[in-house]
């Protein structure tokens, strides 16, 4: 068992790496800073092997036994109205997996960055350069990713959740100076915000009702005491506590209708997007519900939102990706679809095969990702209009990427196939969930999701990897380019070996992850139905049915997409109006943006309530400054006529002030 | 005989008191200065002498009696050392202030005005 | 001295009426040499005052210190500067500062009377009566023994103002 003080390293370390990259390598000079990212590698790499020692740890007994550490108490403990602020590490299998792939693939992204990020340590001029702060950010990013995996304490939990955010909102605007990335940097800072609110009052609610839990002698912030008391909870208290932090959720996880943020985060540098996408920030939703599932189970409402709002996501999204020609917000698109098929598979009452999914996906989706960037460090464009036939220089990458696209799409016996049958086979036999008729529907959402994902995965393949060159970077319009890039040209060569590494690194685990981690028999080391059970659930049954369904629906898509755009036998030109219609539709993103950003913000906030309270600000607020000023200046004004300048007058003040005081003295007598 | 004394010294002082503010000639207000330094003296001297000093037990009063009775006419005297001073330095400053402003008049003096 | 005959009290009233009546003066006069005769007229009767109730030695300081030294500055001052007739006018403030007076003098009046004082008996102890026989001895061992700081510290003041005084009311050359 991992004693308390290495269970805080795990917190500690990727902390310390970034502070120690920000504030004492980045002053320095280039000589001492090149090295930032070995910083970063090692913290993050040590938290990873804390975390695997963890998990290890966590096989033998369930739940770590750290008592939490009170804080500071207001009130008297136990009392109805007192309550009890603490910290701790809740460290459970749970918590334990999920640090673990938090912190490997982060290792992972890391060492890809070496290499990604090399041209800006190049490009620096002077002493000062954006490579320290990058690696900065990127440990910082993770220590509060882990630090929200292991709180103890909900509002322990919201502080990370809310330092996520905040680096979250640091490494996709990393570019500042492109006006764009600013841009996606404030909304997805602001998007996730508006679910964090919802999240905030989900906290508040518990802790309106802090006597329930007082009564049971619980804590209503502490993790395990929510767990313990919501079977007990009144009626309504768990489904509002419980959709207010599903609010907070679906903000951080991109789920609809809060999901506008993710596909402009891809900003960014292709690692962040990496990172962000595969196991931290969008994953941190996800984690929220399944870590709190006990609140959730208690309430049939609740359970029904999560599970038609993931479904509706993971077709929503997936339609999306159906029409993007930018290899990143394809992938982006597809991370929200794949989110919407874990918050489904959490709907219908299995947070394991959540999990199982979320950790599969994590390794495919940092793949492609990272992949993504291996492309783009070759042709310097993310445009797939202007790739195909990469395969020719860049076998590694095109075989890493085509194993991640099988995973994605669920193919036998990648990975992915393993999550995506188990979410499958759950919502059909609506075993665990809260009302059947829910998880029948989102049964056929997620297969609907699945022939769409099978077939965008393989039309971004077909389209940047087959096929002849067309031109990379030198073929975009310069109009189209972003400034910082004008200037490059496409190399047609592999990456280098620290960027392909990883990929293969993580192709072995998008291969293997899901039948070894989870497999149907006993492989000897590694037991049957590991995952489930380390997460304390039985395993779903393995149904021939769904699983040769899916099979079948996932190779459809595919096909379609190599009739399409491989062979182009088969085209859509011929469908008609409908479909240019339609295609619009996908590409205007569903006008989700148009409706927020052109409805809301600039008709609703910006010509009515801002006008509104700009007018109470200047007449109003304003008015009652001035009036203070006012009321100063003119006061004192009349006051200074009293200041004559004869002695005299000051003399009789100060004689008049003696009498006064000493008839006051003989009256109180 | 006590509250006869501290009755003129009050009368005194107020007259001194009533000089200093309505007075125009600076000499005039020195001089209002000088009267209620004598209207305290005149209290401290009949403190003095008619009240009982604290600390002083009446009976079997040891040898030092002195310090306790004689403490008002001492204050007494150190009054009449700082008034000396103060009208020395006074008057010499009425004296410059006349060479160079050319007015012995306090209302001319207002320049604490700003 | 008691005031046990009706000599002691003539003189007594004279003394506070002199002293009272000519401090008035002083104020009210407004020829500013007659006034400064009159506060001579004023500090002669307090000192007649010292001298009945034990304070011989005070008696003759007050009039050689304020009947003689004072008195000729002030006579001094009032040579040198101007308006000496008619300058002793009142300020726009007058009315005020006698109402405040008036005001100060009544709460002191009714404070004093109605004040519960301790007095020593008519017939003073032993001690205390020699005391008051041998004041300017007394005086004069008190000053050198407790109040020796305060003394000294005294005669740097009237160092000073004497220092400062002629420096202020000297002519410069330069000017």
């Amino acid at each position: 068992m991992l004693p308390e003080a290495a269970a805080w390293l795990i917190i500690g370390l990727p902390l310390l790496a970034g502070v120690f990259s920000i504030a004492v390598l980045r002053p320095w000079k280039r000589s001492l800073w090149q090295y930032a990212g070995y910083a970063a590698i090692a913290g993050t790499g040590a938290a990873f092997v804390l975390s695997l020692i963890a998990v290890n740890g966590a096989m033998g007994n369930g739940d770590a036994g750290y008592e939490p550490h009170t804080w500071f108490a207001v009130g008297a403990l136990g009392a109805q109205d007192g309550f009890q602020m603490t910290v701790g590490i809740f460290l459970d299998p749970l918590s334990a997996i999920m640090a673990a792939v938090v912190s490997g693939v982060s290792t992972v992204v890391q060492v890809f960055s070496l290499g990604y990020m090399r041209k800006d340590a190049d490009d620096a001029s002077g002493e000062w350069s954006d490579y320290p702060r990058y690696f900065a950010y990127m440990s910082l990013f993770t220590a509060s990713m882990l630090g929200l995996v292991l709180a103890y304490n909900l509002i322990q939990l919201f502080v990370f959740w809310e330092l996520v955010g905040l680096f979250s909102y640091l490494l996709i605007g990393f570019w500042y100076h492109r006006p764009a990335a600013a841009a996606a940097a404030k909304k997805a800072f602001i998007v996730t915000r508006i679910g964090d609110f919802g999240f905030m009052l989900g906290i508040l609610y518990l802790f309106l009702h802090r006597g329930e839990f007082a009564a049971l002698g619980l804590n209503p912030f502490e993790i395990p005491a929510i767990l313990e008391a919501a079977p007990m909870l009144s009626a309504g208290v768990a489904t509002w506590a419980a959709l207010g932090l599903f609010a907070g959720a679906a903000g951080k996880s991109a789920q609809f209708p809060l999901h506008t943020w993710l596909p402009d985060a891809m900003e960014g540098p292709t690692p962040v997007s990496s990172l962000i996408h595969a196991a931290t920030m969008v994953a941190a939703g996800v984690f929220l519900v399944a870590r709190l599932f006990g609140l959730f189970e208690e309430s049939a409402a609740a359970m029904n939102t999560v599970a038609i709002i993931g479904g509706v996501t993971a077709v929503f999204a997936a339609a999306m990706g159906l029409a993007s020609n930018d290899i990143k917000r394809v992938l982006a698109f597809s991370t929200v679809s794949q989110l919407g098929y874990m918050f489904l598979a959490l709907g219908v009452g299995a947070p394991g095969v959540a999990m199982f999914h979320l950790f599969n996906h994590a390794f495919f989706k940092c793949l492609l990702f990272l992949g993504a960037g291996s492309v783009h460090h070759s042709v310097h464009t993310f445009d797939m209009r202007y790739m195909g036939g990469l395969r020719r220089w860049m076998p590694i990458t095109y075989m890493t990427t085509l194993v991640g696209g099988l995973s994605l799409a669920g193919i036998f016996p990648l990975a992915g196939f393993w999550s995506k049958d188990e979410i499958l086979s759950t919502a059909w036999s609506g075993a665990h969930a809260a009302s059947g008729g829910v998880s029948q529907l989102v049964f056929w959402l997620a297969l609907a999701a699945a022939f769409m994902t099978a077939f965008y995965v393989f039309r971004l393949i077909i389209m940047s990897f087959h096929g002849d060159f067309r031109g990379g970077i030198d073929s975009v319009p310069h109009e189209e380019r972003i400034p910082d890039e004008a200037h490059h040209h496409v190399h047609q060569h592999e990456s280098p070996r620290v960027m392909t590494l990883p990929l293969i690194v993580l192709a072995v685990f998008a291969v293997g992850s899901g039948f070894v981690a989870n497999s149907l028999v006993d492989l000897g080391p590694v037991p049957a139905h590991w995952f489930s059970h380390l997460l304390h659930e039985d395993a779903p049954d393995f149904n021939i049915v769904i699983a040769l369904t899916s099979t079948v629906v996932a190779v459809a898509g595919i096909g379609l997409a190599v009739l399409v755009y491989g062979t182009r036998s088969v085209s859509f030109d011929g469908v008609g109006r409908l479909w240019r219609w339609g295609h619009r539709l996908l590409v205007e993103r569903f006008f989700m943006d148009a409706l927020y950003e052109d409805l809301i913000v600039r008709r609703a906030l910006y010509r009515g309530l801002f006008l509104v309270s700009d007018w109470v600000d200047r007449r109003i607020v304003d008015g009652m400054a001035d009036l203070a000023g006012w009321l100063g200046r003119n006061s004192g004004r009349a006051i200074a006529q009293l200041q004559t300048g004869h002695i005299q007058v000051y003399g009789v003040g100060v004689s008049m002030g003696a009498a006064v005081i000493l008839i006051f003295y003989l009256m109180q007598r | 005989m006590l509250e006869r004394l501290l009755i003129i010294s009050a009368i005194l002082f107020c007259i001194g008191l009533y000089g200093v503010l309505s007075r125009k000639h600076i000499i005039a207000v020195i001089m209002s200065v000088e009267i209620m330094f004598n209207a305290v003296n005149v209290a401290l001297v009949a403190f003095s002498r008619y009240t009982v000093p604290a600390g002083l037990r009446l009976s079997g009063a040891g040898t030092d009696a002195e310090r306790f009775v004689l403490e008002g006419q001492t204050l007494a005297v150190f009054v009449i050392v700082v008034a000396a001073a103060e009208v020395a330095l006074g008057l010499a400053l009425i004296i410059a202030l006349a060479r160079r402003r050319d007015t012995v008049h306090i209302s001319d003096l207002s320049t604490l005005r700003r | 001295m008691a005031f046990d005959n009706i000599f002691s009290e003539i003189v007594f009233w004279t003394l506070a009426v002199v002293t009272i009546g000519s401090a008035a003066l002083v104020v009210h006069l407004r020829s500013i040499f007659r006034a400064a005769l009159m506060l001579v007229v004023s500090f002669l009767g307090i000192a007649g005052l010292f001298a009945m109730v034990n304070a011989e030695f005070l008696a003759v300081v007050q009039v050689l210190v304020y009947g003689g030294g004072i008195a000729v500055l002030v006579i001094f001052a009032v040579m040198m500067t101007r308006d000496v007739d008619t300058g002793n006018v009142s300020t726009a403030v007058q009315p005020v500062a006698l109402m405040m007076g008036a005001a100060l003098l009544a709460a002191l009046a009714y404070s004093i009377v109605q004040a519960e004082w301790t007095v020593l008996p008519d017939s003073l102890p032993g001690p205390i009566a020699t005391v008051f026989v041998e004041t300017p001895t007394q005086l004069g061992r008190l000053l050198l023994s407790d109040y020796v700081l305060a003394f000294e510290v005294a005669g740097v003041l009237l160092l000073a103002a004497v220092i400062g005084a002629l420096s202020l009311v000297r002519e410069r050359t330069d000017a």
